[in-house]
């Protein structure tokens, strides 16, 4: 079987998803926040619609974010959101609560699932343990090394996906914590709404280049990685261990940058095909991102060079 | 965003079962699993050398948890084995063996969050239950429905579950419900939380955690700070867990094991705040219509605590107060002073194994299981020899000291510091 990876993004909007779609990428995370945690934008059903006609229509897909901590009141909605995903035609259902994956085999018959609980999905075994209970992809955690994602994508059967760009999640709380904060600086009205546009973060004593994005949601509070993941230069490294699908994290950046990012890792993985052997990297591709880098953002190996320890 | 928990009005719940739940304390040390017990927990949970949450406690060698599980037996109590962490590839081999060693102990249960660790205990130790751990942030009954058909006796809950939301559960699903009632908690929903990983390349979800949501940061909006660095700043971290004024509540909506949280808090800890459970759940059945909460239980839970304390998620989100800005912690007002070895009743001289310093004139107090419970000011201290002493100053020293009223062992002897 020819290996043809996946380039995924995301898609804060209709217009983003048509320009990353020209870009290169050939399939999108989009969905509803009441369903989908940390999206990039709101995809209403009807959005949802128009995007799968836009990706069908170039040849790629859509995958329906249903990743949220799902409590009691969210279940009665569950089937019919998720039928919903199934007639509109879309490719696969992300979800990280049992009760989705319950809710999907019950009315999404044949749907392609992919595991993500982010932080959580840390080994082969258990890759297998969800692929037994019907998920076709397993969305490694960002705190993998690059030897364990090697591991996992040779010892497992199912598709594996790596996120190879842009912020990750590392922190998530039911609380509204930044609201509480100024609560108690009896200061309520200063950000009456926190959320992602705001360019809100926090900073450490300690680590005064280090900032973290933290903002609100109906889910709570999120506080996001301080570096940008760029893994552009060594794409070789994952396009030679197979992994099946790289993920371009767009949420809280420019169109415009996303549009680089998506067309220089577009290049990177068509060049590594067309010819494995003679394969080498293009600094400009990196240029390209560099020149609509946030400086105050590092770009970052993450996790797939560092030794963790516990 | 509800804030004020003051006023809010308590959870009208409907008694659905009456079987006694069970009370279940943390053990971070052999003595420390005898103490809980002794005090009166129905099951202690600890951790081995592998696969736990808390890479820093002293935790169990196999031998250790034999000795705990006879111990255990002799009060007709249970020993489980968290062994919660998310496994990495490397973890995984060597954890049938672990599992099947835990079953030869004696353990009756394991904690466990990650499938595989499940799924395997099941294969090949099938004598141990597997509990699903509150890391795997279960907060539905169809979640909890799908652990149940997957074979597992006991969901414990995600701390963000409210009484509404367990009621609910306990409706929809026929399986055993495990809350969390007392101590810290994760800011996070737990497992959801790198930030150790990020700050010092620790990995928090296999034991690392260095409890970065309790450090202090400053807010900046557009790289304008939102107030004057360094000064009163943000933190995530959340006052402690305690519901002892919810008893009945949690009686009657079903809950069935009390978790209490805390593998690396003290005897003293964990002996006190056992007992409080202990008595309230006790006075609770023995007369379901009459019972009325104690303010000495209350005050007992404060002598132990170390952080200020709320109800977290169980009657509404938690909101400003019920977050800790300003110095972390207050200072327990109490100290543990001593554990009673031994009490002779012609002399009227109790036998004490010294746990911290204490000296003739002090104000002390004695405490036991059940509540036994006196004042007295240390009249009376000898060496283990009778030599008269002014000061019980080296730690683990056996000591005597007269008391006005007859104690036992594994009594405890605490001081006022303040």
């Amino acid at each position: 079987m020819t290996y043809r990876p996946e380039l995924l993004a995301t898609a804060s909007s209709l217009e983003e998803l048509s320009r990353l779609l020209a870009a290169g990428a050939d399939a999108f995370v989009i969905g509803e926040s009441r369903y989908g945690t940390r999206l990039a934008g709101e995809f209403t059903r009807e959005m949802m619609k128009e995007a799968v006609s836009l990706a069908h229509a170039e040849g790629a897909r859509i995958y329906a974010a249903v990743n949220n901590i799902i409590d009691n009141a969210l279940l009665p909605d569950l089937p019919d959101y998720v039928a919903f995903l199934h007639e509109a035609g879309v490719d696969a259902i992300v979800f990280g609560d049992p009760a989705v994956l319950m809710a999907a085999k019950a009315h999404a018959p044949g749907m392609a699932l992919h595991w993500n609980t982010e932080m959580t999905s840390t080994n082969y075994a258990t890759a297998e343990y969800w692929a037994r209970r019907g998920a076709t992809r397993y969305v490694l955690a960002r705190e993998l090394n690059m030897e364990q994602i090697e591991d996992t994508k040779a010892k497992s059967k199912l598709e594996i996906q790596v996120q190879v760009h842009g912020m990750t999640n590392i922190y998530h709380s039911k609380r509204s914590l930044v609201q509480s904060y100024l609560e108690h600086k009896e200061d309520p009205e200063r950000i009456p709404d926190a959320e992602l546009e705001r360019g809100l973060y926090m900073m450490e004593a300690d680590r005064p280049d280090e900032r973290y994005p933290i903002y609100e949601d109906e889910s709570g509070t999120h506080v996001m990685s301080s570096s940008d993941i760029c893994m552009l230069e060594n794409m070789q490294e994952l396009l030679a261990a197979g992994v099946d699908s790289f993920k371009i994290e767009g949420i809280m950046k420019p169109i415009e940058y996303n549009e680089r990012v998506i067309s220089a890792y577009r290049k990177a993985i068509d060049a590594y095909l067309a010819d494995p052997a003679g394969y080498r990297f293009q600094e400009e591709w990196l240029d390209s991102i560099k020149e609509l880098q946030d400086p105050k953002r590092e770009l970052s190996y993450g996790f797939f060079y560092k030794e963790q320890v516990y | 965003m509800t804030t004020g928990t003051k006023t809010k009005p308590r959870y009208q719940g409907k008694r659905n079962r009456l079987d006694r739940p069970e009370l279940l304390a943390p053990a971070g040390n052999l003595e420390k699993l005898k103490f809980a017990i002794h005090y009166g927990a129905d099951a202690v949970y600890i951790g081995g050398q592998k696969y736990g949450l808390r890479s820093n406690a002293d935790n169990f060698s196999f031998e250790e948890m034999r000795e705990g599980v006879e111990f255990a037996n002799r009060y007709g109590a249970k020993v489980f084995v968290a062994t919660n962490i998310y496994a990495h590839n490397e973890d995984i081999e060597g954890i049938e063996e672990y599992l099947r060693k835990l079953e030869e102990v004696g353990i009756s249960a394991i904690i466990a969050a990650d499938p595989i660790i499940i799924e395997t205990a099941q294969r090949v130790a099938p004598k141990l239950e597997v509990h699903l751990s509150t890391q795997q942030s279960t907060m539905n009954w169809q979640a909890v429905k799908f652990w149940k058909d997957e074979g597992l006796p006991r969901v414990v809950l995600a701390r963000e579950t409210s009484f509404e939301e367990i009621e609910e559960i306990k409706k929809n699903v026929d399986i055993e419900i495990e809350a969390f009632i007392h101590g810290a908690m994760c800011s996070s929903y737990s497992g959801r939380c790198v930030l150790s990983n990020h700050f010092t390349d620790r990995d928090s979800n296999r034991g690392g955690c260095c409890q970065s949501c309790r450090w202090k940061y400053d807010l900046f909006v557009d790289d304008a700070p939102m107030y004057e660095q360094g000064e009163d700043q943000f933190t995530m971290g959340s006052k402690d867990l305690c519901m002892i004024e919810y008893m009945p509540e949690l009686i009657e909506v079903g809950v069935d094991s009390f978790k209490i949280e805390g593998r690396m808090k003290s005897i003293h800890y964990v002996a006190t705040v056992v007992n409080v459970y202990r008595q309230a759940i006790d006075a609770y059945f023995a007369d379901p219509e009459g019972y009325v909460l104690k303010r000495e239980w209350v005050e007992e839970i404060n002598k132990a605590a170390n952080r200020p304390l709320n109800t977290g998620f169980f009657l509404d989100t938690p909101g400003t107060e019920d977050h800790i800005y300003g110095p972390e912690d207050k200072a327990a007002p109490y100290d543990f002073a001593g554990i009673v070895l031994d009490y002779d009743d012609c002399t009227g001289f109790a036998t004490l194994q010294q746990r911290n310093h204490f000296k003739v004139g002090q104000e002390v107090e004695f405490v036991g299981p059940g509540g036994t419970f006196f004042k007295q000011t240390v009249t009376e201290l000898t060496d283990e020899a009778g030599a008269s002493l002014d000061v019980a100053r080296h730690p683990m020293q056996v000591v005597r000291v007269r008391t006005l009223k007859p104690v036992k062992a594994m009594d405890m002897m605490r001081k006022k510091i303040r």
